[in-house]
């Protein structure tokens, strides 16, 4: 849910981009980290504690607590509270650790 | 690597007046933060602060970080990055940055850490659900991103930060059904309180929250009162219908590279937790770094922004450079920190910085 209206702010939002949650396709604005986006769309689990299998949320926000680690275009636990969302981008719920990814 | 005069790593209040003093003396300075946008704690408060005239009392938070940060524009010798974690301080004095998913080096000749403070976590059954949020992140995904975290919100904790947040949740269309403290008395200034009271938020002191419910996330709540030794009287505990459950239970000084850097550290609970050691001019027991702000103790952005400017001004001056009457200036500026912390409300504060002055 966005807020619509606000006695004291306003909102500058990016362009309006799509993107997908382990395929299901969204919306949300470029720029904005994806949990906004997520939050938005009434997501609330990101992942499930390795484990336990616990269901993981947004908790500080700030890129600290590693609550919402998330996969992002195949590359594993992206703090999806500080990365902002582009157009076309795949997340995906991530399954236990994530492997290493090799890059070029 | 990269080579500069001064880094300062963190964009709040503190770290922006340090870099604006420095600037102004002509250093060179690089200013770090791990957020989009520069202004820390400022850009997500929507109410008008409280402190002194000089540090822009009764103007909103947002605006008092607008202006901090206008300050510092038109300066060739200022580098910002943003979105760029600091993760690591050596010993031979190099700054890893993580930035644009490479590992930075930077070697300053001087540092100064302004990193601010970090939420306190609350022990209650199934605290790990989502729907349970720091009073932060709630602040963060309603006044930077406009997205709602959910309908219904129990606050735990009843201090400024609790009420603050709880109001700005109202503001925002979320229904607060009730605010829970521990303590028997209400911590935050009665202003925030009175707010909330005028449109029926009710205010349970002596109460805490044991229990958070909910398959997947957050459905409700069970609270429940505190006896005199702050044993839940388990008998009288009920139920609240939630899907948010907001902790504002304190803040403790964001320390990692204070520790990394070597800095002597004590346990001072009047600061909110660990804190360095410090001289009058914000040097730490290192040589070289600096520290201003929360991340020396947790307080106000009125003081993080004299401490900054106080941090600031030694380290630029320690490199050489001249401020004109330096010792005036620094003079002003404690007599500041010094007016600013009187009266019963910084008593906390002022014994906890005299267990850290060296
Ligand atoms: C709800 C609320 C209401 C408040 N109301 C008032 C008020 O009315 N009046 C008042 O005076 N004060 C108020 N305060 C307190 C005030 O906001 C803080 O004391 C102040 O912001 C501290 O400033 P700082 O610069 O030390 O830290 P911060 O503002 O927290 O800034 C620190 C910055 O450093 C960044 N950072 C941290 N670690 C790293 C790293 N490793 N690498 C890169 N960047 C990093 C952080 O992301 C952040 O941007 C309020 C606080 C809250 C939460």
């Amino acid at each position: 849910m966005r807020i619509i209206q606000h006695p004291i702010l306003t909102f500058e939002k990016g362009q309006k981009v799509s993107f997908t949650l382990d395929g299901r396709g969204l919306e949300g604005y470029e720029g904005e980290p994806i949990t906004a986006a997520l939050h938005d769309a009434g997501v609330k689990v990101l992942r499930r504690s390795i484990s336990l299998g616990r269901p993981r949320g947004f908790f500080c926000a700030v890129g600290k607590c590693s609550s919402c680690l998330m996969t992002v275009d195949g590359k594993p636990n992206v703090r999806v509270c500080m990365e902002p969302l582009r157009e076309g981008m795949r997340v995906e719920t991530q399954k236990g650790k994530g492997e290493l990814v090799e890059r070029g | 690597m990269k080579e500069v005069e001064i880094a300062i790593v963190g964009g709040g209040p503190a770290g922006l007046s340090a870099a604006g003093i420095a600037l102004q003396a002509k250093a060179g300075v690089l200013l770090i933060d791990d957020g989009l946008r520069l202004g820390g704690q400022l850009v997500k408060q929507t109410h008008k602060f409280f402190g002194s005239k000089e540090q822009y009392a009764s103007t909103r938070g947002i605006e008092i970080g607008r202006i901090l940060e206008k300050g510092l524009e038109g300066y060739p010798n200022l580098e910002v990055w943003l979105n760029s974690s600091v993760v690591g301080y050596y010993p031979d004095g190099v700054l890893t940055v993580l930035k644009e998913e490479k590992l930075l080096k930077v070697k300053p000749k001087r540092l100064i850490v302004a990193t601010g403070a970090s939420e306190r976590m609350l022990a209650f059954a199934n605290n790990d659900l989502p729907g349970v949020y720091g009073a932060g992140a709630v602040q963060t995904l309603m006044n930077l991103y406009g997205v709602l975290p959910g309908k219904r919100a129990l606050m735990v904790g009843a201090g400024n930060i609790g009420l603050i947040v709880s109001y700005q949740l109202l503001q925002a269309g979320v229904k607060v059904e009730a605010v829970v403290e521990a303590m028997p008395k209400v911590g935050g200034y009665w202003v925030h309180a009175a707010k909330l009271k005028r449109i029926g938020v009710p205010i349970l002191t002596s109460h805490t929250i044991l229990k958070a419910e909910g398959e997947d996330w957050v459905e409700g709540a069970i609270i429940c009162p505190l006896n005199e030794d702050f044993k839940p009287i388990e008998a009288a505990q009920k139920r609240v219908e939630v899907d948010i459950i907001c902790l504002a239970v304190g803040l403790s000084p964001l320390s990692e590279l204070l520790w990394q850097a070597g800095c002597r550290m004590k346990y001072i609970p009047q600061l909110g937790g660990y804190a360095p050691f410090r001289n009058r001019d914000m040097e730490t027991t290192v040589k070289g770094v600096w520290v201003a702000g929360d991340s020396a103790g947790v307080e106000e952005a009125s003081t993080a922004m004299v401490e900054g400017r106080i941090a600031g001004l030694a380290a630029t001056s320690s490199l050489g450079y001249e401020v004109e009457d330096t010792d005036g200036l620094k003079r002003e500026l404690r007599e500041e920190l010094e007016m600013l912390r009187r009266g019963p409300v910084g008593e906390t504060v002022r014994k906890g910085v005299k267990r850290a002055l060296i």
